[in-house]
């Protein structure tokens, strides 16, 4: 079997722009369930709502697209009531962090054994491009078209602070290290957290100065900061750049995790 | 036919609304009767005085809520003001005199069932279960036997002894109350 | 294979209580309980399980109970089994915690956006709690829609005897055909359900779909069709769910009630033997079994006591041509059953 297989194929073709991150990103989840060994059967994808939340509508396997932000909260009920079944969330940035907010807090705080793939484009791109809690201060959207003057929210982060077993972070560019990333997070007992920064051609990079695909790809690539160089930094006392953002594995522990069957 | 409707009223902590469910227990599961049992509930109610009420029937009850009370079991003075004061002359009281210096207009009987579970049982918070002896000596409304187990089925493991100790303390004393002629007019 | 039981929950004032007992009862049946971070969330893990094939419930009061409205209707659109209880308090807002209301009623059955058709029960006494409660769940799974058990804080910490029975009807889920569309529709408009982890490979989505379970949301046609079979297929079985009692069908004053009201009526009843009032007492409150109200051919009118301003005699209303007195009783206490006498006496 390939990640191929585990397509839908009479959904096709999908709603997403050309020049979308996400397919990248849904390949890379794949690749890695690939991996696993997993019976389609025994795998259920949940969703909430938006452009990432699409997803497991394009996969073979049982799945609920739910509300938005309540993806997590539907994710818990399944793998409770049913602990053999392999449960993997696709979320977004606005869809986990602002409406669904509590539910990711609390979903890592238990410690639940699902693999959450965040596709983060910083944006509200499904409503048309409104400003999300992780799109950067000073960027433009349409609800921020004087430039966006709230701090954006650091996702890794508060899945560390909050218990989450495994966290890392990548990129739709860094697409062998995102796919050994999911494949370590669906390997680790407990909630693990894979954040994805990806491009939004559309409603993003068109109102930030991005002309072309490939200049928020490039863009997204040049700003990633290995952690063992950030580490690095840290170490020498040198100032950590603040338009860059961290990729590697955040966090791999072993706290006592919900659902494991 | 007998109806009766029970009040029991005190302040928080002192177990009311156990009371109430020991003897609606005792009047459904081994006296074959028919009981209802309600509450004031509520942070409100815990602070100040705390409400109760249990209807004992031997056909069903329809109407559920205490609205005549003819037996009233009142444990604090602020739950006499507020529950106990307006009792109609042909009803029956019991009240914790230790704890209730007003006295009703109805027939009542003192038994001062707090000072008794603190000197005679070391345990203050048994006070309640004194009462329910009283009441069930004095009134009749379920049987001993029925009271006892009751009380068995819902005091914690452990205490059943000493709350089986309490009921009796509580039948005593009611019983003294009675034969010193104690119960005023 | 027996099947799981589920339940999430959120403590909220008067219906905590129920939460409390399933945590402490689930585990001993091997059932799940999950004390869920909002409202939002139980009502989502509820849903989330009943698609692993569990027996699902919640429990709440009024502000819970709002706070559920958009997932219910979630459960509405993708046909999940699964029972909300609401001990209902007065509103609106935090309004009485720990008093008696029957002030969701509508609620109960429009509260969610968009059109749809609920099962809603009325408790009036603890053994219906009981009773009421097994009957949800069979519903649930009989035409896949939420079920409420619409209780009140007065049914819901009244303590009275019950008679537990050693077996209870389980009525089980009819599960999907070899072959059929996850989405096809049955001939009574309820499609047979595709159990997750089961192989079906069900897509479920709260968008407008079509019988494969896909998203169409644009189209006009596939929309219309689709809610009118979510409501149909309650509307049509409104005989079937229907559970209601007549007492003296000739008589020209006719109590209607449901919940606790139930019981000041039975009580002014049989205080008033020689009367000859009529009463119509429903358990299954939605669909409102209007059929019921025709039984009473000579009602000159009818008195709907609710804790409510009348949510329910505006739906009797509809439906007869004679006076419909609403008695609403507000602030946490039942109807006496002088104030019900009074309100017969009144009729000439």
């Amino acid at each position: 079997m390939t990640f191929e297989d585990w397509f839908r194929k009479d959904r096709l073709p999908h709603i997403y722009c050309a020049g979308c991150g996400n397919g990248t990103i849904i390949n890379c989840t794949l690749a890695a369930i690939d991996q696993m060994d997993w019976k389609k059967e025994e795998t259920v994808f949940v969703s909430g709502i938006g452009c990432s939340s699409r997803a497991p509508g394009y996969i073979m396997t049982d799945s609920l697209h739910t509300t938005h932000g309540r993806a997590l909260a539907f994710a818990t009920g399944v793998k409770m009531a049913n602990k053999k079944l392999h449960v993997v969330v696709f979320t977004g940035d606005g869809d986990l962090a602002a409406i669904g907010g509590n539910h990711f807090i609390h979903s890592c705080r238990r410690n639940i054994d699902i693999t959450v793939v965040c596709m983060n484009n910083q944006i509200y791109g499904m409503t048309g491009g409104q400003g999300s809690p992780t799109t950067p201060q000073g960027c433009l959207s349409t609800t921020t078209p004087y430039g966006s003057a709230e701090p954006a929210f650091d996702l890794c982060e508060l899945a560390i602070a909050a218990g989450a077993n495994y966290v890392a972070r990548w990129t739709s560019y860094h697409v062998k290290e995102l796919e050994r990333a999911v494949l370590a997070g669906l390997q680790t007992p407990g909630f693990s957290f894979v954040e994805a920064m990806t491009q939004c051609p559309t409603n993003f990079g068109r109102r930030n100065k991005f002309k072309q695909v490939a200049d928020q790809v490039e863009f997204i690539k040049s700003h990633a900061l290995l952690k063992v160089k950030r580490d690095r930094l840290v170490e020498e006392g040198k100032e950590v750049p603040s338009d860059m953002f961290v990729v590697g594995e955040l966090a791999r522990r072993n706290r006592p995790a919900m659902g494991v069957q | 036919m007998m109806r009766h409707e029970v009040r029991f009223s005190g302040f928080g902590g002192q177990g009311i609304i156990l009371s109430a469910v020991i003897l609606g227990r005792a009047a459904v599961m081994y006296d074959s009767k028919h009981a209802v049992q309600t509450q004031v509930y509520g942070p409100e109610a815990r602070g100040g005085a705390s409400m109760s009420a249990v209807i004992i029937d031997d056909e069903p009850i329809l109407f559920p809520k205490v609205t005549n009370p003819d037996i009233f079991v009142i444990m604090s003075q602020e739950g006499f003001e507020k529950y106990g004061a307006d009792a109609p002359k042909n009803a029956g009281m019991v009240l914790d005199s230790s704890l209730v210096h007003s006295r009703p207009q109805c027939r009542y009987f003192e038994i001062p069932a707090t000072r008794e579970a603190k000197q005679a049982l070391k345990r203050d918070i048994v006070a309640n279960i004194v009462m329910l002896g009283a009441l069930v000596a004095t009134t009749k409304v379920v049987s001993d036997s029925a009271l006892e187990k009751a009380i068995l089925d819902s005091v914690p493991k452990g205490t059943e002894a000493l709350n089986i100790q309490a009921m009796k303390k509580g039948i005593e004393l009611a019983a003294a109350a009675l034969t010193n002629g104690e119960q005023k007019a | 294979m027996t099947r799981t039981e589920f339940c999430a929950g959120y403590p909220i004032t008067p219906s905590s209580e129920i939460a409390e007992e399933c945590s402490r009862r689930m585990p001993l049946i091997g059932g799940i309980y999950m004390q869920m971070e909002d409202e939002l969330g139980s009502m989502a893990a509820l849903i989330g399980a009943a698609w692993t094939g569990a027996r699902s419930m919640t429990a709440t009061s009024g502000p819970g109970f709002s706070l559920m409205m958009e997932n219910i209707g979630y459960a509405a659109m993708t046909e999940t089994p699964c029972v909300i209880v609401n001990i209902q308090r007065g509103g609106p807002s935090t309004g009485q915690p720990t008093m008696a209301a029957q002030g969701d009623m509508l609620q109960c059955r429009f509260g969610s956006h968009g059109d749809y058709s609920i099962i809603a029960l009325c408790p009036s006494s603890v053994q219906e709690m009981f009773t009421l409660t097994a009957q949800a769940f069979n519903l649930a799974d009989r035409y896949r829609v939420p079920v409420f058990l619409m209780a009140d804080e007065i049914v819901g910490h009244m303590r009275e005897k019950i008679t537990v029975p050693d077996r209870v009807e389980n009525v089980p889920r009819r599960e999907l055909a070899k072959g059929v569309l996850p989405f096809y529709p049955e001939h009574d408009l309820v499609p047979g359900f595709a159990t997750f982890g089961k192989g079906y490979g069900v897509h479920v989505t709260g968008l407008t779909h079509d019988e494969r379970g896909y998203p169409c949301a644009t189209n006009v046609r596939l929309h219309h069709n689709l809610v009118k079979r979510l409501v149909d297929k309650v509307e049509n079985a409104r005989h079937d769910v229907a559970d209601y009692d007549i007492i003296n069908p000739d008589a020209e004053q006719v109590f209607i009630a449901y919940g606790a009201p139930v019981r000041t009526v039975q009580q002014v009843l049989h205080d008033n033997p020689d009367k000859n009032v009529g009463f119509l007492r429903i358990r299954t409150v939605w669909p409102f079994p209007e059929f019921a109200l025709a039984q009473f051919k000579n009602a000159q009118r009818f008195l709907v006591p609710e804790l409510n301003f009348g949510q329910m005699a505006r739906e009797i209303e509809r439906y007869v041509n004679v006076p419909v007195v609403s008695i609403p009783k507000l602030g946490g206490d039942l109807h006496l059953p002088s104030e019900l006498t009074a309100a017969l006496g009144g009729w000439k």
